[in-house]
């Protein structure tokens, strides 16, 4: 269908620009293609912010937003449209072309690794066999908005919590490179359409995170460090640092990074998807299951994680920073190392269940 | 090969304008009226009194140099960890060896207490 439409378009252009008319087809093609990826992700993401006070709402015995539209399902575009309306306030102090290039790069650095994540059989963006390591290179660029926006702000909360948040995403990301690493062992390869294919069997029994249980909650754990959400979110612990590294931030500027940081929030859980839970495979290979598109099962199980991201919310109060650091570099660091030799030698035995 | 890349390229592009489009579209809409209460830096209520470029804890630098060491070794697993099958035992153990190599600074760093925060 994407070549037909490249095909169409090229012969449109061909009277007016010739030689050019196929790169212009091509440059067309993609750009439709990557609108109909960010539209929806970030319609998914304002109905999560939706989703995350009416969930939160109904733990907590509370009603939640439901004055806006039908049971306060248009909230999100009230919000979006206030903070458009108001003032970005830039400190005195503050540098100011870094205050506002910090947001966008967190935002750039949150959309960039959907680039690579399969949807259903084919329906990727970019097919590149390195896609995992593309996700690992796109995650690790987070950091730097975060960085950027608490030094330019020349303020000491924002330092504060921008020093917190960077040696805490730092942190978490090592332990979710190990447990990368073994996906990559069981799975042999780094093209993320070929990660979910590994996992096709007869049932979710032969999702990786089976056997590699341990190695699943870390990375998801990790996940919930890495997006500074609750119960990690000392970053912008009210009550100690008031909002942490965008304290200064108003208006659209911190919706910025309010969208980067819920748009990453579903990165991690369609990766988690993907990665442990079979992406767009139906959790049994036979009838009924196999009638619903694969597509649909990605988004349950994104749904599915992104409630839980709710839940813990909800649950749990929030760690202490030294705690924080001692769960990152104490418990998951040396535990990813030790599974990723027990996986070694597994590999190596002949109890080895995948291709080698 | 370089093709599969192409549609990343020009993501990288529309991802910055979209950033920067809603920061232009936010300047543009909100009012700009700015006064010096407002401008100064958030401070709980008392004047900035000095700059905020302050020293900050030397455990910061420490998580961030341990952070590269790691991160590069990652990289380093990364093609082992996919042609482990094809290398045999031998390519097994003598990434166990680096990364005993690792392990002993990882270990001399915790002993020490650059991973203590209190």
């Amino acid at each position: 269908m994407v070549d037909a439409a490249t095909a169409t378009l090229a012969g449109w252009f061909e009277p007016l620009l010739g030689a050019y008319a196929s790169w212009l087809a091509i440059l067309m093609v993609t750009v439709a293609q990557i609108v109909a990826l960010v539209l929806p992700l970030l319609i998914t993401m304002a109905l999560l912010t939706y989703a995350e006070r009416r969930v939160i709402g109904a733990i907590q015995l509370r009603i939640g937003p439901n004055r806006v539209g039908p049971q306060g399902l248009f909230q999100p575009i009230a919000d979006v449209l206030k903070l458009l309306l108001k003032e970005i306030i830039v400190p005195a102090d503050a540098s100011r072309l870094l205050f506002y290039v910090a947001p966008v790069i967190s935002l750039f650095a949150a959309l960039i690794a959907w680039a690579v994540i399969p949807f259903s059989p084919g329906v990727v963006l970019a097919d590149v066999n390195a896609g995992l390591l593309f996700v690992l290179a796109a995650t690790s660029l987070g950091v730097y908005g975060v960085i950027i926006a608490g030094w330019a702000s020349n303020s000491k909360y924002a330092l504060l919590g921008c020093m917190r948040s960077a040696a805490q995403i730092v942190s978490y990301e090592i332990a979710m490179g190990f447990a990368l690493v073994t996906v990559l062992m069981v799975s042999g390869s780094l093209n993320l359409s070929d990660i979910v294919e590994g996992q096709r069997g007869t049932s979710f029994l032969s999702w990786y995170f089976v056997p590699l249980l341990p190695m699943f909650l870390v990375y998801f754990i990790s996940g919930v460090a890495e997006t500074n959400r609750s119960p990690f979110d000392v970053a912008e612990g009210e009550s100690e640092i008031v909002a942490g590294f965008h304290v200064e931030y108003s208006g659209i500027a911190f919706a910025v990074f309010f969208v980067a940081e819920y748009v990453n929030m579903i990165l991690i859980a369609a990766l988690t998807a993907t990665m442990f839970l079979g992406g767009w495979l139906p959790p049994f290979d036979f009838a009924p299951f196999t009638w619903l598109p694969g597509i649909f099962w990605l988004f349950f199980k994104i749904a599915f994680i992104l409630f839980v991201f709710l839940w813990f919310r909800a649950t749990f109060p929030r760690y202490r920073y030294d705690q924080i650091m001692r769960l990152g570099w104490k418990v998951f660091i040396p535990l990813t190392i030790v599974w990723l030799v027990i996986v070694g030698l597994w590999q190596l035995s002949p109890l080895w269940l995948w291709g080698k | 090969m370089l093709a599969e890349y192409f549609p990343i390229l020009v993501f990288a592009g529309l991802a910055v304008g979209v950033g920067t489009f809603l920061i232009v579209a936010g300047r543009l809409l909100g009012p700009h009226r700015p006064d010096s209460e407002k401008n100064s830096a958030y401070e709980c209520g008392f004047e900035a009194f000095e700059d905020a470029r302050m020293k900050f804890d030397v455990r910061y630098y420490l998580v961030a140099i341990l952070f590269i060491l790691f991160d590069l070794e990652i990289a380093f697993l990364f093609p082992w960890a996919i042609s482990l099958g094809v290398i045999g035992a031998v390519g097994f153990w003598a990434m166990m060896l680096f990364l005993l190599l690792l392990l002993v600074g990882f270990i001399y760093e915790w002993r020490k207490g650059a991973l203590q925060w209190e």
